[in-house]
């Protein structure tokens, strides 16, 4: 069922439409967003509006770490507390948040903002893979995590990361790949169990 | 009579897409359905059961149920992961452009099984093989015999005589090589070395052992990639995205050798 919305000035439509091109905002929740907006009271309509404009006028990218940040360079890549000889690559910025979040980890970040995918169009230059490379030309950087996602554009991401950065000295780690939590063993894949016992722990 | 809801197919997934916040359509190949699109519901969340049977370059056992748009995807069993070729960058990519030709060069719903079983072939092979380059040219060739653009290698295509042992052309335009008299004929053509000519008639005719023995240089290498590459590019009218990617892996492993 597709709804096909046709140009047009009115106010509502328009925000429908707005609000439908937005990930996961089908037609349905699209209209019911812009009728809850119409019956809000002024002022909230007034902060959201600001919100949205703020988002795109005071957020930067890094010139470190190429994370999303309002003050450059951004408050992971100005803390003394870090560890500075670590950086740990991630496809997107919201996977900082989700590492973070742990708390665990006390390095520093590099953010490629993709990965690579051949099929699509997505080669080693349409990432920020040139950032990296002159980030760890001063030898400061003495280990590199590699953080980005288990799928097929992620590993092969880590592998031709990993065939860059290997000749010059550094350590080249990759986060491990297993059983994720909560999950039960028989369903798991051939690839995730290989790499489970691959990369087992003594106890 | 109605068909039933439910079926199940092999497949080796070729393609997948976002859908959504958590979801994929996949384009599947399987033996005896031709390619065909499927809903794989959440997928892209950590904890789904299906997701490491539905990853690109794998060949499962999958059972759909029939939509009104897309089929989707009810369960899935890995038959072959090829846990090597993703272990290793440039196999990694030479999947993907095999993949992307199957992708390019069929439509839905259309049974072609000798495919399935090149395509089935070439990903085992190289997860094997040591002889990377050639595996491609083995496909590549294969892959144009079972969707019907089989080149002429034997004859001049304008005036059907048997090409003797020097350079002929090849001609994207005509499907086929042109001897030294017709080749002026024809503006697009590209001269071939008598080896590399050799090497193509040998590839198009061969199971992948007998053609898994020939030893090709460097210089030969890149005459094949060429002609074979400039022919693709013409049948399909674009340019095949991952043959970029694998002309960059190319390049660079050259550097550094050379170095
Ligand atoms: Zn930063
Ligand atoms: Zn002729």
């Amino acid at each position: 069922m597709n709804h096909g919305f046709v140009p047009t000035t009115n106010a509502i439509d328009k925000l429908v439409q707005e609000f439908n091109k937005l990930p996961g905002i089908g037609p349905k929740s699209a209209q019911r967003l812009a009728f809850h907006l119409l019956r809000a009271p002024e002022e909230q309509v007034e902060i959201l509006a600001e919100a949205i404009l703020t988002l795109k006028q005071k957020i930067t990218l890094c010139s470190v770490c190429l994370n999303v940040t309002e003050s450059d360079p951004c408050s992971l890549c100005r803390n003394d507390q870090r560890d500075r000889s670590a950086v740990c690559i991630v496809e997107q910025p919201q996977d900082i948040l989700a590492l973070e979040h742990t708390g665990i980890y006390k390095g520093l970040y590099h953010v490629l903002h993709g990965a690579i995918s051949p099929t699509e169009g997505m080669g080693a230059d349409d990432i920020r893979i040139k950032e990296l490379i002159s980030r760890l030309q001063d030898g400061r950087v003495k280990e590199i995590i590699l953080a980005t996602n288990p799928t097929l554009e992620g590993e092969q991401t880590a592998l031709y990361l990993n065939h860059l950065i290997s000749p010059l000295n550094i350590k080249v780690t990759r986060l491990a790949r297993g059983l994720p939590f909560g999950t039960e063993l028989e369903y798991a894949d051939d690839i995730t169990l290989t790499r489970a016992i691959e990369g087992r722990q003594e106890f | 009579m109605s068909k039933p809801r439910t079926y199940q197919t092999e497949a080796i997934i070729i393609k997948k897409t976002k859908l959504g916040e958590a979801d994929r359509i996949l384009t599947l190949y399987t033996p005896h359905l031709g390619k065909i699109q499927a809903v794989a519901k959440g997928v892209r969340r950590p904890k789904s059961k299906l997701s490491g049977h539905l990853e690109l370059l794998t060949h499962s056992l999958i059972s759909l149920a029939r939509g009104r748009n897309l089929d989707t995807v009810t369960s899935s069993q890995t038959i072959s992961s090829f846990l090597p070729l993703k272990s290793d960058l440039w196999l990694t990519s030479c999947a993907l452009y095999v993949t992307e030709l199957v992708n390019q060069f069929t439509v839905d719903h259309i049974e072609n099984y000798p495919l399935f079983q090149v395509l089935q072939e070439t990903m085992e092979e190289l997860c094997r093989t040591d002889n990377r380059e050639l595996i491609l040219h083995y496909f590549e060739l294969h892959l144009l015999n079972e969707v019907g653009y089989r080149p002429q290698l034997q004859q001049c295509v304008a005036c059907q005589t048997l090409l003797e042992p020097t350079t002929n052309s090849f001609c994207p335009g005509s499907g086929g090589m042109l001897c030294p008299n017709c080749h002026h004929s024809q503006p697009f053509s590209y001269p071939l070395s008598v080896n590399a000519q050799k090497v193509l008639r040998l590839l198009q005719n061969s199971d992948y052992n007998t053609a898994s023995r020939l030893k090709i240089d460097a210089k030969l290498s890149r005459e094949l990639e060429k002609v074979i590459g400039n022919y693709l590019k013409y049948l399909l009218e674009r340019e095949v995205k991952s043959a970029a990617w694998l002309d960059t892996l190319r390049e660079e492993t050259r550097a550094i050798t050379s170095d």
